[in-house]
């Protein structure tokens, strides 16, 4: 593939029509483009007012517990005998796990726009968890989108929504996964665009949400930079997220992105193997096209259908890929690699014994890769990985496929 | 090809009444009876015809044309099929105007260039691209009207006078005007506000405006061509189609009359439009 010329700044995107080199863009129905125009000025206007920063912080620390702990993983560390590990804890805010972040100021916008009515898609239930959590803390009625074999396979966050007073709609088009939760969103907002805010929950969709969702959770590799400074003195050699759309990896990466020692790589969910299509490595194993607002590296066949890809986990159960991803990608500044499901499973059960947290399914998959890459790595570099979630939502699951009976 | 649309704007013009332009799904439920319902439909009373290009993932369509596009995918319809339909439609009809309605990445996929080609080749005269609003011209609308070929906007409730103008620059053949905030198969709203709407497009622009959403009987075909320049169903006969399926989905000998007997009631609606409105 031809690559894009690099750029003086890595963190300069998007351009002024949403795009990140050829990805992003706004390819939306009619319907919908007045509000996303709207969207994107209201946006703008937040970002320089000094009270709406005020809030967020204020939420952020009170409300969702910020700034998460950089934990030194020293057993995990020990055992796999090279790097030093460190956690970027995001699985200990409120709700459990990163989506929060990008929640709260996206509520506090549609609060601005004054919006009566908040929707969502969700995969794992993490983002519908924590739009559900900030409707209620705002007294706003909000439905979420839920493929109905997500719905299943994340019962307990499907409860915690309903408990917190969500409308939680399960969608049976498709396999009945993220893909599908989505489109069913974006019809809802079509029909409801004068009510409504769609909360979009990870960092793609039509411009303005990727640059948007990603600043909104750029708050995580802020932190984390001055963490791993006051820690080790210096930046760490390696970061590692997992990617299903892509928000909790572009939020760890983008403030380190114009660091040129600071190695970079997205774990995409590999399913069963990549031969097949049961998974989801958009990028590792997909090429650019269109869909849900933005281009981007996606499944699809030959005609340009989309595919509906697998992953163990729901979360990254996504044919597509935020497009800035795409973009850090095309241009090489970030790695992608996928994971597979019992290489997932296994980092789920290591964390869980050597340093005693249940992670969920998602950021198992960077821990993968972690243990992969650490003991190859020398004993005074560092890594750092995000712990988005935690794993409570997913012990049912873990423990069928591990033959746990009850 | 331009001019084919033209032309059968202003002969039905010419006729006093508005024009039936009617949406079917490409290889809804096989190839040879989609072909077939096509050739019925000029037969039957439609004027223009929609041909729909299946996506998976259809987010402004509701769960009938959903349905519609399944089954014409696990029937195997392609891009380069539903070519295949219209080039085959057009041997036989030279006259009537074919819109090619469906989503960006089918196109993206093929190739703009080769697409366009292609769609002059098979005699398709428009294009409809739901997810390519005017901020995106550059990917498809502007090489289609170098090539000729008419790129027909969306134009909606939420499309006020600000942005009006910049829906219609690179618009051609005529306005869709959707009748509602929402997606394909819905209820039809109140017809008032309707009218009204196509009275502010029409101040902006030369170009027909047809109104879609919601038409699905010959009486709403009635009411909103008494002010519209053309009616779009669509849901209608895709569900027309959709009963008249075996349990398996495979076309019956009822599939194509049952589309030619919805049509030939709907074209007596809009014959009847203007005597309505006159009255
Ligand atoms: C804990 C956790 N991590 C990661 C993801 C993947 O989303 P993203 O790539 O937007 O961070 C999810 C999605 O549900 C999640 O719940």
């Amino acid at each position: 593939m031809n690559q894009p010329p690099k750029p003086n700044s890595f963190r300069a995107g998007p351009d002024e029509d949403g795009r990140f080199g050829i990805f992003g863009g706004r390819f939306v129905a009619e319907t919908l483009m007045p509000l996303i125009l709207d969207l994107e000025d209201e946006w703008k206007k937040a970002k320089s007012d000094p009270s709406f920063q005020a809030e967020l912080e204020k939420l952020g620390a009170h409300y969702i517990g910020r700034p998460s702990p950089l934990y030194f993983a020293e057993r995990l560390t020990a055992e796999l005998g090279g790097a030093k590990i460190y956690f970027k804890r995001e699985e200990l805010n409120h709700t459990g796990s990163h989506k929060i972040n990008n929640c709260i100021g996206q509520i506090l916008l549609a609060k601005r726009m004054g919006k009566t009515r908040i929707i969502a898609e969700t995969g794992a239930g993490q983002h519908g968890v924590a739009s559900a959590t900030v409707a209620a803390r705002f007294g706003l009625p909000c439905v979420v989108y839920m493929g109905a074999t997500d719905v299943e396979r994340q019962a307990p966050n499907v409860f915690r929504m309903k408990l917190l007073g969500a409308e939680v709609k399960p969608v049976t088009a498709g396999n009945g996964t993220l893909k599908d939760a989505m489109n069913e969103a974006l019809r809802d907002w079509v029909t409801n665009v004068d009510s409504t805010y769609y909360l979009i929950g990870t960092a793609a969709g039509p411009h303005p949400y990727p640059e948007m969702v990603r600043d909104f959770q750029s708050v995580i590799g802020q932190e984390a930079r001055e963490q791993i400074l006051e820690a080790e003195g210096r930046l760490p050699d390696l970061i590692v997220a997992a990617v299903g759309g892509g928000s909790n990896a572009i939020g760890i990466f983008h403030p380190f992105l114009d660091d040129d020692g600071v190695k970079m790589v997205g774990v995409e969910a590999g399913g069963k193997g990549l031969d097949g299509d049961e998974h989801c490595a958009s990028i590792t194993a997909g090429s650019p096209g269109v869909l849900h607002g933005n281009r981007t590296y996606l499944l699809q066949d030959g005609d340009g259908q989309i595919k509906e890809g697998h992953s163990i986990s729901a979360g990254l159960d996504y044919p597509g890929i935020g497009p800035e991803h795409s973009w850090l990608n095309d241009v090489g500044r970030v790695e992608y690699v996928p994971i597979m499901d019992h290489e997932a499973l296994e980092a789920f059960q290591t964390l869980t014994r050597f340093e005693g947290i249940i992670p969920a399914l998602e950021p198992s998959h960077a821990l993968a890769e972690v243990i992969k890459r650490a003991p190859k790595m020398r004993k005074d570099e560092i890594i750092l990985m995000n712990l988005s979630g935690r794993g409570d939502k997913d012990i049912f699951t873990v423990g069928k496929i591990l033959g746990m009976g009850q | 090809m331009t001019a084919r649309m033209e032309q059968r704007f202003a002969d039905v013009a010419a006729e006093g009444r508005p024009v039936l332009v009617t949406y079917f799904m490409g290889g809804d439920p096989d190839f040879d009876t989609s072909l077939a319902i096509m050739k019925a439909l000029p037969k039957a009373g439609a004027d223009v015809i929609e041909l729909g290009v299946p996506f998976s993932d259809p987010m402004a369509d509701g769960p009938a044309i959903q349905l519609a596009g399944q089954r014409a995918l696990r029937g195997g319809q392609t891009l380069a099929k539903t070519f295949e339909i219209a080039r085959r439609f057009r041997a036989e009809d030279q006259r009537t105007p074919i819109v090619l309605m469906g989503y960006y990445n089918p196109i993206y996929i093929y190739g703009v260039e080769r697409f366009l080609d292609d769609a002059l080749d098979a005699g398709v005269d428009g294009l409809i691209v739901v997810d390519l609003p005017p901020e995106m011209d550059d990917e498809l609308c502007i090489p289609a009207l170098k090539k000729d070929i008419n790129f027909v906007r969306l134009a909606t409730p939420t499309t006020d006078d600000r942005r009006l103008p910049k829906v219609l620059e690179n618009t051609s053949g005529f306005v869709y005007y959707v009748s509602m905030n929402g997606i394909t198969g819905s209820a039809l709203p109140d017809p008032a506000p309707i009218a009204g709407a196509v009275a502010r497009i029409k101040s902006h622009t030369k170009l027909p405006v047809c109104v879609g959403f919601g038409v699905k009987t010959a009486d709403h075909a009635r009411v909103i061509g008494a002010s519209a320049d053309g009616v779009v169903v669509g849901t209608a006969i895709v569900n027309q189609i959709a009963s008249s399926l075996t349990e398996e989905g495979r076309a019956t000998e009822a599939t194509v009359p049952g589309v030619e007997a919805l049509v030939r009631g709907l074209s007596a609606g809009v014959r009847a439009a203007r005597a309505a409105a006159a009255e």
